[in-house]
């Protein structure tokens, strides 16, 4: 609490992000744990929270007539937009979030924190909900090809590893010590999946330290093996998921890529997926796009072009399917790595483990997932995700990423996935928030240190309890779609600008009507009606006579409307703002004068000006005012004087 | 018929067909006045591909002469050789489908190829497939069509105080383009029209497309005022748009032309309702793309759909440059101003371009969407564009002679109808259970409006199909498309009425590419239409228990 040097503002503005004009009243509090705006208008109370850890920034900006602007960019890309009328408060309270937004020791976590209703022996369960060794087993292993090795028990041979790793029968600990030693953080190859209908695997590492000419010998025994517990094929792909000239240049540092000559039977291939430091600008420029206040469809698409974004989601997407294929198609085993073998390479062993394996695909399977390349593997959620105040080089959005590609594929098969795209943002909210202790550090050993395990709460048991929310209703286990591989495509034009993650807090961009709710709605009637129906086909065999009574009582009211959520009906009848900036061609109209024109009355709302500031052919102001509803300020713009001139 | 003369040869065997999502079949090809008729040999599953000529858009043709092959087999006969040869024929489909022809035989190739060049744009109207198409199980229609100002002006009793129906274009002298009867403030006697039309282009006179029944608030729509330079002025037409505001204290006239642009057609005649004369209305200007632009507009995002180099950066630029979406936004943007004058303003509304017969009819059409939830259904929206699209005088044969593979010189070609589908759709993912009818509908109307069995969208008025007898000698579309056969795969399973406005998200972010149209033929497409399908079986499912 020492942090808080005012925990109470009154009179403050929040402005809506797209219309400036719509705004609402009210306090703003700052609680150890969250800042939370209350709207204070007659009889509706309106409250929003934003947790502090989920702040990514706070700026205040230069100081206006009507008060001090205050504004806050969330991990989850909500975009708070405060005016505090006092500059003094706007002072204390962006000096007190920016310490309270990034806390300096993990100890200051909100998972620490966090104490839901729940008693201890509950807790302890949270964790035991997913078992990787159960995963490990539904695959088939251990087997008489691949076995549990102890070798980095206590994590003495690679500190980011998991305790337990899958390895091949036939590499023996000094073949895994060796290899470790020749791999950047001693991340050797170790199982990521296995395939048991045809014996290939998906092994990952981290890149190989051959500078130059450096070989292993233990190395080329531990791909050597690899290839050898896949007896039916001959050969295995090395798949380097860096662009070529990113290896090359790591090779003057001692690391880079294996040679072919070196190790027999492999086939190398660069995938070409950029690093963090690119992928955290693109994501930059891609949210620049989004925040622009009324973009032109021009604008919208060149700054999607220019930030980079989409193409690197499909880097990562045509890499994973470059692997399914390879295992699903040739039978072929591939060792995948990057650099560190942390970021590209948890991205690309998912992507191909989602397309290839129908279990990855429901709601338990794409935790296990997220567990098993992510977390037990040591993705450093902590520094990605910025966690605790740090280098901000080490911040980088490679698990939104695997998000979005997951997002594109099940746009592309809507039937295929059990779970919906809550479930996914979902995800990427608690993965940011620190609310649930499972992304906490970098990876397990570190959790182990925090005793995680004995602190906090476990987002997947979270999750699991409210599967109800995440469940895709089109989804079905046995459709065509939904078997084996799936045949993803990976033109240009199947990708989409995933809106409901970026402009998540922008209701006004969703659909009004979710057809999701709509037969959610409706497939639990369904159920229900099915089991009414069974409990009277008894009862008629009992009670002939009484049946037609019973049935009279199971009418349904045939009207499941479900709005999007989070709008009510009078939201669909609130017009947009069709003023726009594609109409003038200048998304950045002099903004002042907003908040002094035009006395409100409820049901006009400001924001439906549709007169716009310019005329841009002909170049002439159009000086009419912002609303065609007062006409006072209009200047006739076809007087004979406006005529001639123009003429 | 004349066609024979066309066609030299009618028949070939050993064709190989490749079309989108299917392998090639092999069979035979043969060529009639109308269609293109493959069968193909499987004995298993024979099928048949049968191609209305008018939907070839383009052909391409490449021969191969491989008698250097025969040349082997020295007494090998002339014509043995010439079988050496063979030919190719790319079709390029009005529905973008791409289809082509590997036929054996140099000779027959050309000959197959240049009757489909021939028989695929013959201009003459009463040529066409319609006028020939007679299924078994339909007699002619005693009742063409849906909808007309008629039954709309007998339907709305609210009219009846302050509205009349005229018919003072009975014999189309007042205006050609226009239906026989119109509706128009009652105050204005025929005279009046008749002067005011020679006010208007194309004598197309301010008249009523939509009331408003929730506060009697209208939607006008005419050509533009023919003031020229000499900023002449009409009495009339001054008096006629006087009436329709009567008791208001103003109107809105939305020009779907930029002020600039609005100015220089006084040069040509035209121009705007000036302020001095029509000093209760209140312009605003909202220039909307049309004509060459549009269709180059189609023209380029159906190339950029059809690029292969699996490139992110030249798709998102290609589609940027193609403006198609832009003019989408802005389609659908200015429609929102317009229901925002009537619905949230409470005033009446005149819109115009310069012809009114593109734009015009586009944001009128959405307009009336967003606002009425009669038009929201099957019927209700077939019957719209009845009204305001082929009664209204939307120039369909000449807007949709060609579409974005022709090589043709563009002359009056606009996809203005497929925009307005395109915008329809965008509604329709924003309101999923708003509009009561389905994506296959709206798939439907985009493709049979290039080429059809059914006379719906033939001519250019209604003057014209008068004199060809199209509602006479052939069927009607939207009749068809409400039998019952076809009536469930047209409707949406998830509707449900809402009286309320459905206004669109206009945001960059909200619209997107209509897949379902423009990426029709690839595989993608058929996962979507698998999900609508399991929607519409969950739908069925919960039907029948909870009715049971």
């Amino acid at each position: 609490m020492e942090h808080i040097r005012l925990p109470k503002v009154e009179n403050v503005k929040l402005l809506d992000r797209i219309s400036h004009r719509r705004r609402r009243v009210g306090t703003l509090y700052l609680t150890a744990t969250h800042t939370i705006f209350v709207e204070s208008e007659a009889g509706v109370r309106n409250e929003t929270w934003v947790l502090h850890s989920l702040v990514c920034s706070v700026d205040k900006l230069a100081a206006t007539p009507s008060g001090c602007p205050l504004l806050i960019h969330c991990k989850n890309f909500q975009v708070l937009h405060f005016i505090i009328s006092k500059e003094q408060e706007c002072h204390d309270i962006h000096l007190s979030l920016q310490r309270l937004s990034q806390p300096e020791s993990y100890d200051e976590l909100y998972c620490f924190a966090y104490k839901p209703n729940v008693d201890e022996k509950e807790r302890r369960q949270e964790w035991d909900f997913l078992d990787l060794k159960a995963d490990y087993s539904r695959m088939g292993l251990p087997n008489s090809l691949w076995k549990l090795s102890p070798v980095n028990q206590h994590y003495k041979v690679s500190d980011t590893y998991p305790a337990d790793l899958f390895v091949p029968e036939s590499a023996t600990p000094p073949v895994i010590v060796g290899s470790s030693k020749f791999r950047s953080r001693g991340r050797f190859p170790a199982l990521s999946y296995y395939c048991k209908d045809n014996h290939a695997a998906i092994c990952r590492s981290s890149q190989p330290l051959s500078g130059f000419s450096a070989r292993c010998l233990e190395d080329e025994q531990m791909l050597e093996a690899i290839l050898r517990s896949n007896p039916r094929s001959d050969f295995m792909y090395v798949v380097d998921t860096r662009p070529k000239l990113n290896a090359i240049a790591n090779r003057a540092a001692g690391k880079g890529y294996e040679n072919e000559d070196n190790y027999s039977n492999i086939k190398f291939q660069f995938v070409g997926i950029e690093n963090i430091h690119v992928m955290r600008n693109s994501q930059q420029k891609m949210l620049e796009v989004c925040e622009l206040r009324s973009p032109s469809m021009s604008d919208f698409l060149e700054g999607l072009e220019s930030s980079g974004w989409m193409k690197h989601i499909k880097a990562v997407l045509d890499a994973g399917i470059f692997i399914a294929k390879a295992v699903a198609e040739e039978g072929t085993s591939v060792l995948v790595h990057c650099s560190d073998g942390w970021d590209r390479t948890s991205q690309v062993c998912s992507v191909a483990c989602v397309l290839l394996d129908p279990y990855y695909r429901t709601l338990r399977g794409f935790m296990v997932l997220i567990e098993k390349d992510w977390v037990s593997f040591g993705h450093r959620f902590s520094h990605r995700c910025k966690h605790l105040v740090g280098d901000p080089k080490e911040v980088s959005p490679i698990i939104d990423q695997l998000l979005e590609c997951v997002w594109q594929l099940m746009e592309q098969f809507p039937c295929a996935f059990e779970f919906n795209e809550r479930f996914l943002i979902a995800i990427h909210n608690h993965v940011y928030s620190c609310q649930f202790g499972n992304f906490i550090g970098n990876n397990q050993r570190e959790r182990i240190e925090l005793r995680v395990h004995e602190r906090t709460h476990s987002l997947w048991s979270y999750l699991w309890a409210n599967r109800t929310d995440y469940t895709n209703p089109l989804y079905r286990p046995n459709h065509s779609q939904t078997q084996g591989l799936l045949r993803a495509s990976t033109s240009p034009y199947s990708f989409k600008f995933w809106k409901g993650l970026y402009n998540r807090f922008d209701h006004g961009m969703h659909p009004r009507q979710s057809v999701e709710d709509y037969l959610r709605a409706i497939q639990e009637e369904t159920q229900q009606l099915e089991e009414q129906l069974t409990s009277h086909t008894q009862k008629i065999s009992q009670l002939e006579q009484e049946c037609s009574d019973s049935c009279k009582a199971t009418t349904f009211d045939k009207s499941p409307t479900v709005w999007a959520p989070g709008n009510n009906l009078s939201l669909a009848n609130t017009p947009q703002d069709y003023t726009g900036g594609f109409i003038t061609g200048s998304p950045c109209q002099p903004k002042g004068p907003d908040s002094i024109l035009l006395p409100k009355s409820t049901n006009q709302i400001s924001d439906a000006s549709f007169s716009n500031g310019s005329d841009q052919e002909s170049g002439i102001a159009d000086l009419s005012c912002r609303s065609p509803l007062s006409e006072d300020s209009t200047r006739d713009p076809d007087s004979d004087e406006a005529a001639y001139s123009a003429a | 018929m004349e066609f024979a003369e066309h066609i030299k040869t009618a028949n070939v065997e050993d064709v190989v067909l490749r079309q989108p999502l299917q392998p090639p079949s092999r069979g035979t090809l043969c060529i009639t006045g109308h269609h293109l008729l493959f069968s193909d040999r499987e004995e298993s599953d024979s099928r048949q591909v049968l191609l209305l000529l008018r939907n070839i858009d383009a052909t391409e043709k490449s021969v191969e002469n491989l008698t250097g092959y025969s040349g082997f087999f020295s007494n090998a006969s002339h014509s043995e050789r010439m079988s050496g040869s063979s030919g190719t024929i790319t079709m390029k489909c009005k529905d973008l489908r791409v289809l082509q022809l590997d036929i054996p035989g140099m000779e027959q190739c050309l000959n197959i190829a240049h009757s489909i060049e021939t028989l695929s744009c013959l201009d003459c109207v009463s040529e066409m497939y319609p006028f020939f198409y007679r299924p078994v199980e339909l007699s002619l229609p005693e009742q063409w069509g849906l909808s007309s100002p008629e039954m709309h002006y007998s339907q709305m009793k609210e009219l009846y105080e302050k509205w009349r129906l005229s018919t003072v274009n009975r014999d189309y002298s007042v205006c050609s383009s226009y239906p026989p009867a119109v509706i128009v403030p009652k105050s204005i006697d025929d005279d009046t029209l008749k002067k005011a039309a020679k006010f208007r282009q194309g004598g197309r006179f301010p008249v009523l497309c939509y009331y408003h029944k929730k506060n009697g608030m209208v939607i006008m729509r005419s050509s533009q005022p023919l003031l020229g330079a000499n900023r002449k002025r009409c009495k009339e037409d001054e008096l006629l748009l006087q009436a329709v505001i009567e008791g208001s204290d103003k109107g809105y006239i939305i020009d779907t032309r930029s002020r600039q642009q609005a100015q220089q057609a006084r040069m040509t005649g035209g121009g705007f309702e000036s302020k001095s004369f029509y000093s209760r209305w209140k312009r605003f200007h909202r220039p909307m793309e049309r004509g060459k632009a549009l269709q180059e507009s189609l023209i380029k995002l159906v190339e950029a759909c059809g690029d292969e180099s699996n490139n992110m950066d030249r798709w998102l630029s290609k589609l940027e440059n193609s403006k198609w979406l832009s003019h989408v936004q802005n389609a659908l943007s200015t429609a929102g101003l317009l229901v925002e004058c009537v619905e949230r303003d409470g005033h009446s509304v005149l819109v115009h371009g310069s012809e009114g017969t593109d734009c015009s009819l586009l944001i009128s059409t959405l307009a009336q969407l967003i606002m009425d939830p009669c038009c929201r259904t099957v019927e209700g929206f077939l019957g719209l564009l009845e009204r305001e699209w082929i009664q209204a005088g939307h120039p369909f044969q000449q807007r949709c002679a060609h579409s974005a593979y022709s090589h043709a010189r563009l002359q009056q070609e606009s996809p203005v109808f497929l925009l307005l589908m395109d915008c329809v759709w965008q509604l329709w993912r924003q309101f999923p259970l708003a509009l009561g009818f389905s994506e296959a509908l709206l798939l439907r109307l985009a493709t049979e409006v290039y080429a059809s069995d059914y006379g719906t969208f033939l001519c250019n008025s209604d003057q014209e199909r008068c004199a060809l007898g199209v509602k006479e000698r052939t069927h009607c579309l939207f009749q068809a498309l409400l039998r019952p056969t076809q009536r469930d795969y047209y409707s949406n399973p998830l509707y449900e009425r809402t009286e309320l406005a459905i206004w669109p998200s206009v945001h960059p972010q909200s619209l997107q590419l209509w897949k379902g149209y423009f990426l029709r033929w690839t595989q993608q497409v058929r996962h979507l239409e698998e999900a609508q399908e399991e929607i519409r079986n969950m739908v069925i499912e919960w039907g029948k228990l909870a009715c049971s």
